[in-house]
């Protein structure tokens, strides 16, 4: 178990380099725990071999539930609770008013489906107010890039590979406290 | 170069021979004599009988709720519709009465004899309307300067080919149906003895007048067509320049600006002309964007469907399913662009429900029901739920069924604008219409694909085909 908690840490300066480095030791077989980078880096969830997000599919279902929600919250309200007669507008079914429920439905669609994303997006993420930031580097959030691999039974032969993919510092950290 | 298939010139070809043969059919059955007219109508009498007995019992129903405790105004109201309905029976009462017979029957006659123009003249709009929309589209992207799309400016350039034929067949037809026959304009202001007892239409008349109309139309299609020439012509002029001489490129941006311009003021008053006023007591002030969301979804969705033909032909080796994606994007997007402006024209006259504009709707939900509400569903429901899926755009396959019902709900809108407003609750969709789809389908796709054996189907020397060759999302 002690073996586990340690990683390597390897800096670069350069997406580019990263890029190349990420591909390099998916080839060696390491395992990559996390990457930190300043900014979205293109392409590197694909040749970090990350699955693709779900989040659009939990949106277009959160948006469907803010139709249905609409629809029975109208529905209720203007056809079934008090159908009152209100500018000659039909109030027999809900058919016969559609039209000047559209726009509500329409809105609550997109909020429910922008706001319930959104909250799933924190939830998985898991990022909250006063959540203590998990920064391994500070320098990461600025110009420096940082990925961290697990330490196998070989830790001088790991150095040796990322020095040569153009990492300008590798070290061993503990994490265990 | 890409040349024409022998199959597909065949193709067109037999697209076209039968299109005559479905309008000359059109043509033939459509002008009947009076009498037919009226036996024609008594036969539907008689068949409609059954229906009246329906309506009858209906508002015995309608009159049971009196017993309900009503305050004085409300009975009142009923009493008044009681009225009318008394007054209507003595009018059904008349019906033998010979003049209105004759009225009726004449009124019929001239539908039936409309009939055939009309189709004609949607088919006919139908496909101009895609041929300007890929100019609208193209001149988008050379004015933005869009680096995705140079690989598909030489298909945009072959659909933009059957504009200027396309455009002078529609205004032909139009004034065709004004002066070839006798009462059965397309345009009901075209008619002289309309407008003599028409108060409204005498009003508009400073606009709506034929000479007027010819010469807008000059203007419009001399305008666009002058643009599609230049442009086309520096598009190949950049082919063949010197690499690094990006003259023409610049030419092509600064017309296609200008353009743009032009294009949102004649697109606006064109539609005026040519769709509103079939209903000439009737307006709308988004009517020119209407029209436009239904020409630029029909022209991306054949941009798309070209490409993915030339490319499953493996003529254009370097798109790649990106662009598809993007074609389709707009697809999507124009599509619920097209909804908006449909409901929204729609929503704002019920919502009022003022008698001079909602009688244009009041036609179209009772005579059109399926067309007007099924082209929602074709237009808004299935290219929503069939191009959300970023999956499903890169597959050219779905993209292309995609497209047909894109396009044939949009050929449905073009027929809901025009067909109320000429043949009634006459209308089908029967050998007429298909002929003259068939007829301009096929002159359309001969024109479109001649046009794009006259250029190399890659452009070479657009500053942007580099960064369109690599494009990827």
């Amino acid at each position: 178990m002690e073996g586990s908690s340690k990683v390597i840490h390897a800096m670069y300066t350069d997406d580019d380099v990263l890029m190349a480095a990420v591909k390099k030791v998916r080839a060696e077989r390491y395992h990559i725990e996390e990457i930190y980078t300043p900014f979205p880096v293109h392409g590197l969830d694909k040749a970090m071999g990350l699955a693709p997000t779900r989040l659009a599919i939990t949106a277009f279902i959160y948006g469907v539930l803010g139709l249905v929600v609409s629809i029975v919250l109208m529905n209720f309200i203007m056809i079934e609770d008090w159908p009152q007669d209100i500018g000659g507008k039909p109030s027999f079914s809900y058919i016969e008013n559609m039209p000047a429920f559209v726009p509500i439905m329409f809105e609550l669609t997109v909020f429910f489906s922008a706001h319930l994303m959104v909250i799933t997006f924190y939830l998985r993420s898991r990022m909250w107010p006063f959540k203590k930031a998990e920064n391994p580097d500070t320098r990461t959030t600025d110009d420096h890039f940082l990925m961290e691999i697990t330490a196998g039974a070989n830790v001088d032969e790991q150095f040796d590979i990322l020095r040569n993919t153009g990492a300008v510092e590798v070290t061993l950290i503990d994490k265990a406290h | 170069m890409y040349t024409i298939s022998n199959r597909l010139k065949t193709f067109s070809i037999i697209l076209i021979v039968l299109g005559v043969i479905g309008v000359a059919y059109g043509f033939m059955t459509s002008h009947k004599s009076l009498d037919e007219v009226k036996t024609m109508l008594a036969d539907e009498h008689a068949h409609h009988d059954g229906g009246y007995e329906t309506q009858a019992h209906l508002v015995a129903g309608g009159e049971n709720h009196e017993d309900n405790t009503h305050d004085a105004n409300a009975y009142d109201a009923t009493a008044n519709v009681d009225d009318v309905q008394d007054s209507a029976h003595d009018n059904v009462s008349d019906h033998g009465n010979a003049s209105h017979d004759d009225e009726h029957a004449e009124h019929v006659k001239e539908q039936l004899a409309k009939r055939p123009w009309s189709a004609m003249y949607v088919a006919a709009f139908f496909f101009m309307m895609i041929a300007l929309g890929a100019l609208a589209f193209y001149a988008i992207h050379i004015a933005a300067q869009a680096g995705w799309s140079p690989l598909l400016m030489r298909v945009m350039e072959g659909i933009t080919a059957y504009l200027l034929p396309g455009a002078i067949i529609v205004v032909a037809i139009a004034l065709g149906s004004h002066y070839i026959g006798h009462n059965n304009e397309i345009f009901i202001w075209m008619n002289e003895d309309v407008v003599a007892g028409d108060k409204l239409i005498q009003n508009k008349s400073g606009y709506l007048d034929i000479t007027w109309f010819i010469i807008r139309a000059a203007i419009f299609i001399g305008g666009w067509c002058t643009y599609r020439y230049f442009a086309r012509k520096f598009s190949i002029a950049q082919d063949n320049a010197e690499p690094g001489d990006n003259r023409n490129f610049k030419k092509s941006f600064r017309i296609a600006a200008a353009f743009l311009v032009f294009y949102i003021y004649t697109e606006s008053i064109m539609s005026w002309d040519w769709i509103m006023s079939v209903d000439p007591h009737w307006f709308s002030t988004l009517f020119g964007w209407y029209v436009f969301a239904s020409m630029i979804v029909s022209a991306v969705t054949v941009i798309a469907m070209v490409t993915i033909y030339l490319k499953t032909k493996g003529l254009l080796p370097m798109v790649n399913d990106s662009h598809i994606h993007d074609l389709a994007k707009y697809m999507f997007g124009f599509s619920i662009f097209w909804t908006y402006l449909w409901f929204s024209q729609f929503m704002l006259i019920w919502y009022a429900n003022i008698p001079e504009e909602v009688v244009y709707f009041v036609t179209r939900i009772e005579d059109y029901n399926i067309l007007f509400f099924g082209m929602v569903v074709l237009n808004f429901l299935f290219p929503m739920l069939l191009l959300m899926n970023s999956d499903y755009k890169r597959l050219p396959w779905f993209v292309m069924m995609s497209g047909v019902l894109v396009l044939v709900g949009h050929y449905v809108d073009v027929f809901v604008m025009i067909m109320p407003a000429t043949v009634g609750d006459r209308w089908f969709i029967g050998i007429p219409e298909i002929g003259s789809i068939l007829l301009f389908g096929g002159l359309f796709l001969l024109v479109v694909f001649t046009s794009l054996t006259k250029a190399p189907l890659t452009p070479k020397h657009n500053p942007f085909i580099k960064e369109s060759e690599h494009f990827h999302y």
